[in-house]
């Protein structure tokens, strides 16, 4: 098992190379760094040493991949692919437009983001499955069908809507909690609690419809009949039998999801002003801060990769029978 | 030259709406004569869930078609000089509800309100009251006793028109098909869901004549910010929709498809390099994918205003390369299912049988393989479709969205949601576009579902 996870890490790289090439290309040759120092400075402010100093202070006035100029080894450092693209890989991810080191500011970030996506992914997944098993136990009936029409509405309803709504409901209307805002501490609770029903509210349509087509799927199988024909009552058939084996296709598209948790959400945190990963996102596109979306990029895939390896080893988890080699 | 009233405009987008059309319409000849496509959409055909909401998405289909026949008016002509065409780009649907367009207030108003929503300072008055609007209600002259009845009276005068027109439509299916009232609604009378076809016809015709006979005398939705009718805008908002739902999966199939057969069938380093570039792409988040590809592209056009000779071209310049990186991020999915479904259907009889018979690779591939994968590409067109509507909303709010100028539910959704703090509130244009996506998402979904399990092949077991 260790060898695999090893071969696995090893397969990573080349794919997080591709993304930073991909990234590299998108950044720097689509755009050369004078269009985007151009874009950046406005027309009316674009002089020629306007520019220079804009790449200057960024360190974009390099050249892209080959450095003619300088000698030896540094023919290959001294320019924008290596100082700016290869040095994400040690997690050196510069500095953003105001200064402030990139890298630092994810550390600090990363909390916030955690504490409002770890409790929705946790609570959204609970109460996906318990609405789903509700329905498989009351299959083919009224209440079933009432509940997948229910399921395909709110999956019909843009995600805009639940926050604003939720935001205008709780917050404006019954005044319970803070509309937006985010503290440390025990007080976060009371900025928290909205987000994340809202975030559990909105995400429950698809998935409950998901895990009730694979708990369908699951209760036609040959060990279900067994199980009813030893006598079992339903209860157990679905909590003991249909659950533990329908967690393996159910594991597939939740795990996955796991390590971008830390990424945070967009829309809800800046919906909430939360501090978080995802706000820095959105405001960073909004300021076209073209560093930290970039960081963002490799991030966010780094995550991604290391959620397909968790994929895997937990599979030998929630069946035994599953080998990894 | 003779000049004509009109000049036609066929911007990008336009172009490639009618492309989709004409692809669907040889993919639909093509599909006649296959057994199996035929009796998967006969399935289809049958459900009547499936064919009402085909009917709502045939309205949103009519709308933004109507919007897509783009013309620049020609100008007052001096005399002596050639024919000068306006600047600005309208669309049939424009011209249609021109009177819509034209009656603008001055800023916002309720819904079918005579007054604007704020407080202005009047000539002539010290105080400050709510003006008068230039259009809502203006047939009732100073005199507003009459304002509900007024409103009451065309309420019914519409729902009356709307119910006319169904009894003739209900007449002239009846002599059609030769059934009694009764039998012809029963929903799923008749071979084709025609009953369900007319009851949901009859809900569309009932709101479309309130909304015409409302629409005469007042902003039935209110206005925005700068007094343009909200009802207006959402109509506008649907072509918008329709293009990134549709364009988007129609930009990339050709690749996908491509890609996940050569895969699937030549495997050895082509499948190693295929696989290697999607995984690649898909490991990046899509939204900081597509935020960082659109930021891209928004320099690119900064850079190049001489692109581009009207607004509305560089406005649908973005709307197409939106498509395009959408595209970008959604074609992994599907390359990897027909890259699948494609290594299985390599192993089979007939597949085997025609390597025997010496038959060329892409010959195999286009003949053999091609033609037992399109329940994958049809379900994906129809599966992704909803998605890509609730994404545009998110991503215009994200700000990597279509241009602002652009009507769009994300860009309707964007602008009314700063005004949620006004007391009292500004609701309509939100609820309006709210309404109008999910009409039309729910209406996606329910077909996506009939068409899957129609063509999906587990499923029908």
């Amino acid at each position: 098992m260790l060898a695999y996870i090893f071969r696995r890490l090893l397969y990573a790289i080349p794919i997080l190379i591709g993304v930073n090439l991909f990234t590299f290309a998108l950044f720097f040759v689509v755009n050369t760094p004078d269009d985007m120092a151009r874009m950046q400075l406005g027309v009316k402010r674009v002089t020629p040493e306007a520019i220079q100093k804009w790449k200057a202070e960024r360190g974009y006035d390099k050249p892209l991949i080959w450095n003619a100029a300088a000698g030896g080894s540094a023919a290959l450092t001294d320019t924008i692919f290596f100082s700016k693209s290869v040095r994400m890989f040690a997690g050196d991810f510069g500095r953003a437009d105001d200064g402030r080191n990139i890298a630092r500011e994810i550390g600090d970030r990363m909390g916030p983001s955690l504490a409002i996506a770890l409790p929705t992914f946790v609570l959204g997944l609970f109460v996906a499955i318990s609405f789903a098993l509700l329905l498989v136990f009351f299959r083919a009936t009224t209440l079933d069908f009432a509940g997948v029409v229910l399921c395909v509405a709110m999956m019909s309803i843009s995600g805009l809507f639940y926050i604003i709504g939720g935001q205008w409901l709780v917050s404006k209307v019954w005044h319970l909690v803070p509309i937006s805002g985010y503290s440390g501490g025990l007080d976060a609770a009371k900025f928290l609690v909205l987000p994340v029903i809202i975030g559990v509210i909105g995400g429950i349509g698809s998935s409950a419809r998901w895990y009730r087509t694979i708990f369908l799927e699951e209760i036609g199988r040959d060990y279900v009949r067994t199980a009813r024909a030893k006598g079992l009552p339903e209860r157990v058939v679905l909590f003991r039998h249909v659950l533990r084996n329908a967690l393996i296709p159910i594991l597939t598209g939740v795990v996955v999801v796991i390590p971008t948790l830390f990424m945070g959400s967009l829309l809800t945190e800046s919906f909430f002003g939360v501090p978080g990963l995802g706000s820095y996102t959105i405001d960073a596109i909004n300021a076209q801060d073209f560093a930290v979306v970039r960081s963002m990029v490799f991030i966010g895939s780094v995550l991604y990769i290391l959620g397909l390896l968790l994929t895997d080893v937990s599979y030998t988890l929630a069946d035994p029978r599953v080998r990894l080699q | 030259m003779t000049a004509f009233a009109i000049q036609p405009v066929v911007l990008w987008s336009d172009a490639l709406l009618f492309v989709l059309i004409s692809v669907i319409v040889a993919l639909a000849l093509w599909a006649r004569r296959q057994d199996a496509l035929r009796a998967a959409w006969a399935r289809v055909a049958k459900n009547g869930v499936a064919m009402a909401a085909a009917t709502v998405l045939a309205v949103f289909v009519l709308v933004g078609l109507l919007d897509s026949l783009h013309y620049r008016g020609r100008l007052e002509a001096q005399p002596g000089s050639t024919a000068r065409y306006a600047v600005e780009v309208n669309s049939a649907l424009d011209a249609l509800l021109s009177d819509m367009r034209l009656r603008a207030e001055t800023t916002y108003s309720a819904p079918l309100a005579t007054h604007l929503f704020a407080r202005e300072a009047l000539e002539n008055s010290t105080q400050r009251e709510f003006p008068r609007l230039k259009y809502g209600g203006a047939h009732l002259g100073e005199n507003l006793s009459g304002h509900e009845l007024d409103i009451a009276v065309r309420v019914s005068r519409g729902l009356a028109g709307g119910l006319v027109v169904w009894l003739l439509l209900v007449a002239v299916v009846r002599r059609a098909n030769g059934l009694d009232f009764k039998a012809l609604l029963k929903v799923g009378a008749g071979g084709a869901a025609t009953g369900a076809i007319l009851l949901t016809v009859l809900p569309i015709l009932l709101l479309l004549g309130v909304a015409i006979s409302l629409g005469g005398g007042y902003h039935v939705f209110g206005t925005d910010k700068v007094g343009q009718d909200v009802l207006y805008l959402s109509l506008k908002a649907i072509r918008t929709g329709l293009l990134i739902g549709t364009l988007t999966t129609l930009v990339m199939l050709p690749a996908a498809v491509l890609l996940g057969i050569l895969a699937g069938y030549v495997g050895g380093w082509v499948d190693d390099l295929i696989q290697y570039l999607y995984t690649t792409l898909s490991s990046i988040p899509g939204v900081l994918l597509i935020a960082a590809a659109v930021l891209m592209m928004q320099v690119v056009i900064d850079n190049h205003p001489d692109w581009f000779t009207t607004s509305a071209e560089r406005a649908d310049a973005r709307l197409l390369a939106l498509c395009l990186i959408l595209a970008m991020t959604s074609w992994t999915g599907v390359a990897r299912l027909l890259r699948g479904e494609t290594l299985k259907l390599r192993e089979l009889e007939f597949v085997q049988a025609a390597q025997a018979f010496g038959v060329g690779r892409f010959a195999i591939m286009r003949r053999h393989i091609l033609p037992n994968l399109m329940h994958i590409v049809v379900i994906s067109l129809v599966m992704d479709f909803s998605g890509l509507v609730l994404a545009e909303a998110v991503l215009s709010y994200v700000g990597v969205g279509v241009d602002p100028t652009t009507i769009s539910f994300g860009t309707m959704i964007n602008t009314a949601r700063m005004e949620l703090a006004r007391e009292p509130m500004v609701w309509w244009s939100l609820m309006a576009a709210f309404g109008f996506m999910f009409a039309l998402v729910l209406a996606a979904n329910l077909f996506a579902d009939a068409v899957r399990d129609a063509f999906d092949p587990r499923s029908s077991a």
